[in-house]
């Protein structure tokens, strides 16, 4: 002990106090504090960074949900619109064949009616035709035939019976 | 350096020897039973060691 | 160019790892013929008790080593990096002797002042160098003793830039180079890498505040005292890297710089300590008050153990591990006879070896253990009890 006192030197102790008050105050002004600051800025980088990717990922499947429910949304209306679709189809089908049948029907009206009118001016073309041809015949009867009364009444019976089959 | 202080200073490093391998005995252990704790208990080992080191300096100087 | 700088710095790396191994191998060569003064003043202080020999210069006396260590392990006014004993030459260079005496008085040191007792005269006053120490003294330089054989003459107030003081300032400089450097890296963006040494420093920085400051201090309050103790960090353990490098510095080993760092810490922890800290120490909560007045004088007691512990363990540690390489080195010349000189010199160089990688393990050791009872003493101080 007594050796170590004798061993302390007063001198070296200035300079070694002197020298340390520098370097704490020097180099915590130009090394310590930016080398602190920097590594702590360093560490909340690297924590915000994490954090973000962290966000990021959850935006994503946030987003794939988001994709999914819409996908879903766009098919349930695709399914929509093919069922519209398929029913207007059936629907235009159904009133097209409407209208085909009653324009089919309408136009075997008519044709039956212009048939009907068509057969009734034959009728009266071919009553009257056998009118004046019951008249030839009745005046060619008269003409040919009158003698006999027999052949008379035949023929005047196969007459009517001749109209009797038109 | 006189007998007395040369059987002071022996006694002394026996003492500090003992605490010694008790701290190291009981870290050992400890690490042993706790693999994953071995850096925390050899901080606190190395200080307690250092502080009987402390003691056992300032003894051997304050005899010296 | 880049090559040119990568050998470089693989050149410097490869010398600072091999510079234990040179420490070792070229230190015996010093010890073999250095500082007759050293041997001479120790065997004149020898004398008093029994022997009677007289500046006998023989490198392998157990005397011989022991006055060698002695002068290692003390500060010098005279940088010596070698001598030769039977020339009583030193190989080195002179350091200004700053003395405060009657005004300031600068003048050089040279190898006689420090080593043969020349008197200097400056200022109308003679000065006289014994045993590390100037005294004043007369145109012929007597100094009278007392009966413990301590000179009794005045001393002026020597601040002179010894040894370790150039360590000091060596050490002081590095520590800017690497740390400016390593701050320089961050000034673009905090993510740059560091290159070079810088690379190395940073973890060690993330080390003392993760490993000391933030666990002992307290996350609020531990970016307040980091410039202390990566400061007190780093000078120490670049301090006792030095120590082991053929520089011949011994500067943690010596008591004045201990007791200045250690008081450093004392004054942190006391300037920082709040109410509960000092109550504690006063008044210990929580006891029965008969114990308060015993607990008391004890934990003031405590506050100054702390320090003392602190700077003795260093002081102690970076002493002994010198002491012991220098007398593992004496070896190669102490076992000469016994070994023969290649056998001597193979066994001091292996055991030497051993004890100075020991030695790299201690530097850091001492350096983390001084830095992380400083940072729990201030953290004891700036703590916050709930109270009990």
């Amino acid at each position: 002990m007594e050796k170590l006192i004798n061993d302390f030197s007063l001198g070296l102790f200035f300079w070694q106090a002197i020298i340390l008050v520098v370097i704490i105050f020097l180099l915590g002004k130009f090394a310590w504090k930016p080398i602190v600051n920097a590594l702590e800025a360093r560490e909340e980088g690297i924590a915000d960074a994490l954090a973000a990717a962290e966000n990021a990922k959850r935006e994503l499947t946030n987003l794939k949900a988001d994709n999914e429910k819409l996908l879903a949304e766009a098919r349930l209306e695709r399914d929509a619109m093919l069922k519209e679709a398929r029913e207007m189809k059936d629907k235009m089908i159904a009133e097209a064949k409407e209208e085909a049948q009653t324009a089919g029907a309408q136009m075997i009206a008519q044709a039956q009616a212009s048939i009907q009118s068509e057969k009734n001016a034959a009728m009266a073309d071919i009553k009257n035709q056998v009118s004046t041809l019951s008249i030839d015949i009745a005046e060619k009867l008269l003409k040919g035939q009158l003698a006999d009364k027999q052949a008379q009444e035949q023929l005047v019976g196969s007459l009517l019976n001749d109209i009797k089959l038109n | 350096m006189t007998i007395p202080n040369l059987v002071g200073a022996g006694l002394i490093v026996i003492g500090a020897g003992i605490g010694l391998g008790k701290i190291g005995g009981s870290a050992m252990d400890a690490i042993a039973r706790q693999p994953e704790a071995a850096g925390k208990i050899q901080t606190a080992m190395i200080i307690i060691g250092a502080l009987l080191e402390g003691l056992a300096f300032g003894a051997l100087i304050l005899g010296a | 160019m880049v090559t040119i700088k990568k050998s470089l710095h693989l050149l410097t790396a490869a010398l600072f790892a091999l510079m234990p191994l040179v420490s070792n191998a070229e230190t015996p060569v010093v010890s073999a013929h250095d500082s007759l003064h050293a041997v001479t003043t120790e065997t004149s202080h020898e004398t008093h008790d029994s022997h009677d020999t007289h500046a006998e210069v023989d490198p392998s006396s157990r005397e011989f080593v022991q006055a060698y260590t002695e002068h290692h392990l003390m500060d010098d006014h005279y940088y010596s990096f070698f001598g030769n004993a039977e020339e009583h030459k030193h190989y080195g260079f002179g350091l200004p002797v700053i003395l405060i005496d009657n005004g300031l008085k600068v003048f050089m040191s040279t190898e006689d002042f420090v080593y043969k007792g020349t008197v200097v005269e400056n200022g109308g006053q003679h000065y006289k160098y014994y045993h590390g120490k100037i005294y004043k003294t007369d145109a012929a330089g007597t100094i009278s003793y007392d009966e413990h054989h301590h000179p009794t003459n005045e001393k002026p107030f020597d601040i002179s830039i010894t040894k370790n003081v150039v360590g000091l300032l060596l050490a002081t400089v590095l520590l800017f180079l690497g740390f400016t450097a390593l701050a320089k890296t961050y000034k673009s963006s905090p993510n740059n890498l560091p290159k070079g040494i810088a690379r190395a420093l940073e973890p060690l920085v993330i080390y003392v505040r993760d490993e000391m400051a933030r666990p002992n201090i307290g996350e609020k309050k531990y970016k307040k005292y980091m410039p202390y103790l990566l400061s007190v960090f780093f000078l120490i353990f670049l301090l006792n890297l030095l120590g082991l490098t053929p520089l011949g510095l011994n500067v943690t080993g010596n008591i004045s710089i201990t007791v200045c760092l250690a008081l450093f810490t004392f004054l942190y922890v006391n300037f920082s300590g709040n109410a509960d800290y000092w109550k504690h120490i006063f008044w210990m909560p929580g006891v029965p008050w008969p114990m308060k007045i015993v607990l008391a004088p004890i934990e003031v007691l405590g506050m100054f153990t702390k320090p003392f512990s602190l700077l003795i363990r260093l002081f102690a540690n970076i002493t002994a591990g010198h002491s012991v390489v220098m007398g593992l080195i004496a070896v190669a010349f102490v076992m000469k006879q016994t070994l023969t000189t290649p056998g001597a010199v193979g066994v001091s160089f292996l055991l030497t070896l051993f004890l100075t990688v020991l030695e790299l393990l201690v530097a850091f050791l001492q350096a983390f253990i001084f830095t992380m009872l400083s940072s729990l003493f201030i953290g004891s101080a700036v703590e916050e009890h709930d109270h009990h």
